[in-house]
């Protein structure tokens, strides 16, 4: 019986060892990340998304306004640019991405790092 | 007592030691203060209690080697092994944080996290470090971010600006929800403290509910650090592996 136990515990060990180091290197699914759930965080990220997206937008908008003289247009059309991105940025959270320009789900992530790298 | 403080007192900058060089004002002040204790109390802290290196750990040890493990299994999960070459930076920048937001909540604390100049600072810290990794990893390939896979080029001109404000909301979003966290929270607590005062005999009420608001106050505080440390990672991230 004792003869028995072990090699087992030193194989179970071996292999909780291998389980380890594996997740050093591996990258395991972002999915499950956003674990910040509460409702009031999400909400407070969400709004704090939109609108800066927005002051950003409406910024570059009257900054080259200013430099090129054009006012008011170049403000109302980046106005519009900063509230879509906004509402994308908005989009990106909800999903669960991060908020991340251009994030993709993991799979095409993971393919399109192998192309690259 | 709650007569003639304001709620928002607690955020006023006062000058410790005045020091102007070349016309420009970089006086030691209470911010500076705080964020050399946040410094100090986060080293030794670290140093101290991993000092013995015990087998067996003691209680800090066992604090500081769970920091280490949380902050190395969130670089981990997020980046994936490359990221283990950023571990001090996000390692720092969640302990400075956290240490910031906690030192705060304590009486006569000053928390320098609630004023926008100081978490801005730190979000271009990352905002610009993110761009610079990326330029230097992929050069000119790095611009290729701001157009999302798979759209007709007709919709170019229209979906570049839009990712290149979401791009740069980011160091926005990152600094305000932080400021504002910690700002609202501290006034909270004092706007609450104050009832308790005046209410006399009936402040038990208020002071109840300002034990669970601190309990609260701490979750956000660890949870702010957090948000900042995984958006720094997810940028890092995306940095690195390009779409």
């Amino acid at each position: 019986m004792t003869d028995d136990r072990r090699p087992s515990d030193l194989e179970d060990l071996d292999a909780k060892l291998r389980a380890a180091r594996g997740r050093h290197g591996g990258k395991p699914d972002r999915a499950g990340l956003a674990s910040d759930k509460s409702g009031l965080s999400i909400a407070f990220r969400i709004g704090v998304e939109l609108v800066a997206a927005l002051a950003i937008g409406v910024a570059i908008g009257w900054l080259l306004d200013r430099w090129l003289g054009s006012s008011p247009w170049l403000l109302i059309l980046f106005f519009v640019f900063g509230a879509a991105a906004g509402i994308m940025n908005v989009f990106r959270v909800a999903k669960g991405y991060g908020g991340a320009v251009g994030y993709r789900k993991s799979g095409s992530d993971a393919a399109g790092k192998d192309g690259k790298d | 007592m709650a007569a003639g403080h304001s709620p928002l007192e607690q955020f006023e900058i006062h000058r410790l030691i005045p020091i102007e060089v070349g016309g420009v004002d970089i006086s030691f002040n209470n911010s500076a203060l705080f964020m050399v204790a946040t410094l100090t109390i986060g080293s030794a802290f670290l140093v101290l209690g991993m000092r013995r290196r015990a087998v067996v750990p003691g209680r800090v040890q066992s604090l500081a080697e769970m920091t280490y493990e949380f902050i190395a299994g969130l670089i981990r999960d997020t980046i994936g092994g490359e990221g283990r070459r950023y571990f001090p930076f996000i390692f720092t920048l969640f302990v400075f944080i956290l240490l910031g937001n906690m030192l705060g909540l304590l009486p006569y604390g000053f928390t320098f996290t609630s004023h926008i100049i100081v978490t801005f600072a730190l979000a271009l810290v990352v905002f610009v470090g993110v761009t610079i990794l990326g330029l230097a990893r992929h050069g000119l390939h790095f611009f290729s971010f701001f157009v999302p896979p798979g759209v007709p080029i007709a919709m170019w001109p229209l979906l570049i600006p839009i990712e290149i404000i979401s791009y740069l909301s980011r160091p926005i979003s990152l600094s305000v929800r932080l400021f504002a966290n910690m700002l609202a929270g501290h006034t909270l607590l004092k706007v609450i403290g104050g009832f308790v005062a005046a209410l006399g005999i009936f402040g038990i009420a208020p002071l109840a509910l300002l034990v669970a608001l601190t309990g609260l106050e701490l979750v956000i505080a660890f949870l702010q650090a957090y948000v900042f440390a995984i958006l720094t990672c997810l940028y890092i991230n995306d940095a690195i592996h390009l779409h």
